[in-house]
């Protein structure tokens, strides 16, 4: 803008210029420092190096030097950094800990061929296996007890499926009020749904959990009969409130802002207000109606209240009125007990990293989607 | 609308042309447009009656468990007993972690704003990425902020002042309210950039103009001219985002939120207690939920008011902002 000065002419205009540059970067700083540090806690597990197992070789404390430091760090399972803060004696002490807990697993344990298994290799996490006690392969998530079952496939039928239900009811409500709001309403009715909407999306999702805990989940039990009273439809249901005002809003702006000529077109031919609405504000604004469901479906999948309040049951299963844990539902309810550094803490960060990724990519394709939508409009003008 | 009935106008022989339109119009128009009105119309309806469903519930039914003994109490341990119950501890604690993320983001996120759309080029390939940065903060799950808050502010930061400050007593690694605050500011961020960004846009360029051409320096002109009269979208972007951190538990579970303290935090180091985690922990963990309704109601309703106030506010405030920018144009 406007006319370049050197920044020897008015260092405190240049000085501050580049200040307001660098704190301007914050924004981007913060999305690859989530990334980045998200990821880095989970980095053992996607690269296998921990170790469930409860019966492993052990490595007595004499024999401490014959292994590599890395090989140390992880039979210890410590981080590097720890590891580079401990003298040699703190690494026996702990070498002689790891010894005691390694024996001391209960000799009924010991027959069972499963405490030999780490379950936390990408074998356990996504295939089906048969546990001992079990008569076939089974998908099981359940990271408490002696022998932890880290498998997330039910976890993620489990957000796919509330993810899916809260879709299936926000997407034609919400594009319907938008296609309403925006073509059909008279500007008075249209001055007071926008705000009531805009502060549907103001109610906390710790509020809207409450309200399908306390109150929705015993009438809709009511009026559909079903036999477990918190599952994954009403979850849905639920989470459908919080992404109906995501949806709506995107939807609406991009059906108003087709070109006015269009409008003026179709109804100069003889549409009506409806043909019109339907057959071609509608399809000139599909790109951008397809990215408000997008976009809303990057906010359902990471939705963490409405269903940890809802349901929190891990099965196995597609049906829609059994109960269903998400990803996110999971890392709630459970980082609150981990022990920090272990398979279990490692594997609720790779689960938030897989949950970064995925609204990542429903972003950036919402937001490409929407770009190239407005150009095309600005394009056509 | 038109409620004549199809047949009326079946074309005879050769009808004159006007007769012919009619005819069109009417078949046209009668049932579809009317039906599908009504369907959108509708929909419409039925999230308006969603909202105003849950706000009906919550006020009818927390209305009689108010009491001004309610919010002026320090609860004791079991605070599911609706006699001696109080709710004084979460509304600090919700009220100074919000506070504190205030003086984090506020100036970020407005200087963030004032390089987009003072100095950047718009369609630089820095202004693009920081522009998509901003746009995929908004679009990460909040549970994903509180993994982050775990992995960044508690274990990485925290951890490391210890080691340096502390020799390694654990001081600030561990979750705190200054971590919480922290984590809720990089959430939030987006909120308070697009809504100063939206009312820089909305000034006059006439008056930036008039002020660089009577001499004053770009500084000058940000300082005296464009930020004063960007109050009311900073404002706005400011409360918007203390209404959406108001509400917001999955980012503190694990980076300061405290189930049961005895007094209220004094320090940046303190956990604290909540108002939405303790509607949380009312509605899943009581032994009886209903002797715990009541106060759960009563709860929901003093959280939902403190977010909705701010939230009119804020609405009514980017009303006014984007009127003026609509007579820009």
């Amino acid at each position: 803008m406007g006319i370049h000065r050197g920044h020897k002419a008015r260092p405190v205009e240049w000085l501050a210029e580049k200040f307001i540059f660098l704190v301007s970067l914050s924004a981007i700083a913060m999305v690859l420092l989530i990334f980045l540090f998200v990821a880095r806690e989970a980095l053992p597990v996607f690269f296998g190096q921990t170790n469930t197992a409860l019966i492993q070789p052990v490595i007595p404390t004499a024999e401490m030097d014959k292994h590599s430091p890395a090989e140390l760090q992880q039979y210890l399972e410590l981080t590097p950094e720890q590891y580079k803060t401990m003298d040699k004696d703190t690494l026996s002490a702990l070498m002689d800990v790891k010894i005691e807990a390694l024996n001391d697993v209960p000799d009924n344990f010991r027959k069972d061929p499963d405490v030999k298994i780490n379950t936390s290799e990408w074998k356990y996490l996504i295939q089906p296996h048969q546990w001992s006690g079990y008569p076939k392969p089974e998908y099981i998530w359940q990271p408490v007890g002696e022998i932890k079952k880290f498998n997330i496939i039910p976890l993620f039928v489990g957000t796919l499926k509330t993810t899916l239900i809260g879709l299936l009811f926000a997407v034609p409500l919400a594009v319907g009020a938008a296609i309403y709001v925006s073509q059909l309403a008279r500007p008075r009715v249209r001055e007071i749904v926008k705000p009531a909407i805009e502060m549907l999306s103001g109610i906390p999702s710790v509020v809207a959990g409450f309200f399908a805990l306390i109150v929705m989940a015993s009438v809709l039990q009511k009026v559909f009969g079903y036999q477990t009273r918190l599952n994954a439809f009403v979850a849905g249901i639920a989470l459908g409130f919080a992404v109906i005002p995501v949806i709506f809003s995107i939807a609406e702006d991009a059906l108003t802002s087709v070109p006015r000529a269009y409008t003026q077109a179709a109804l100069a031919l003889g549409a009506s207000r409806w043909q019109t609405a339907w057959q071609i504000v509608l399809p000139a604004a599909l790109p951008g109606v397809f990215a408000a469901t997008v976009l809303g479906f990057g906010r359902a999948i990471g939705e963490t209240m409405i269903v940890l309040m809802v349901c929190s049951a891990s099965v196995m299963s597609w049906s829609i009125f059994d109960s269903a844990r998400s990803i996110t539902t999971t890392i709630a309810a459970e980082m609150g007990e981990v022990v920090t550094g272990g398979a279990h803490y490692r594997i609720l960060f790779m689960l938030g990293s897989l949950l970064f990724a995925a609204t990542f990519l429903s972003n950036m394709a919402g937001e490409v989607v929407i770009h190239r939508f407005k150009q095309k409009l600005e394009g056509k003008k | 609308m038109n409620t004549v009935s199809p047949g009326q106008y079946l074309p005879e022989t050769s009808g004159d042309t006007a007769r012919m339109t009619r005819h069109f119009r009417a078949e046209k128009f009668d049932f579809s447009s009317f039906f599908f009105s009504g369907l959108t119309g509708l929909a419409t309806l039925l999230i308006i009656g969603i909202l105003v469903t849950i706000l009906t519930n919550i006020i009818m039914s927390g209305w009689s468990g108010l009491s001004w003994h309610f919010v002026s109490t320090i609860p004791t341990k079991d605070f599911f007993d609706p006699a001696t119950t109080g709710i004084l501890p979460m509304i600090i604690g919700t009220a100074i972690r919000v506070f504190l993320m205030t003086i984090f983001v506020i100036p970020v996120g407005v200087i963030t704003a004032i390089y987009l759309t003072e100095y950047a080029a718009s369609n630089s390939i820095i202004t693009r990425i920081i522009r998509a940065a901003v746009n995929n903060l908004a679009g990460v799950p909040s549970i994903v902020f509180g993994l982050f808050g775990v992995g960044f502010f508690i274990n990485f930061i925290g951890k490391n002042m210890d080691l340096v400050l502390h020799n390694s007593a654990a001081v600030w690694g561990h979750p705190a309210l200054l971590w919480a605050s922290l984590t809720l500011a990089v959430m939030t961020l987006p909120v308070v950039i697009v809504a100063t960004e939206e009312s820089l846009k909305a000034i006059q360029p006439g008056l930036r103009e008039a002020s660089l051409a009577l001499g004053a320096t770009k500084l000058e002109t940000i300082l005296k001219i464009v930020l004063p009269q960007a109050l009311p979208g900073i404002m706005t972007g400011g409360i918007l985002a203390v209404s959406r951190a108001a509400g917001e538990v999955a980012p503190i579970l694990f980076t300061g939120v405290a189930y049961y303290m005895s007094s209220v935090p004094t320090h940046v180091t303190d956990q604290f207690m909540d108002l939405g985690y303790h509607v949380f922990v009312l509605s899943t963990q009581s032994p009886n939920i209903d002797q715990t309704r009541p106060i759960l109601y009563a709860t929901v309703l003093v959280l939902l008011a403190l977010t909705f106030a701010l939230n009119i506010v804020a609405i009514l405030i980017r009303a006014r902002v984007r009127k003026k920018l609509r007579s820009m144009h």
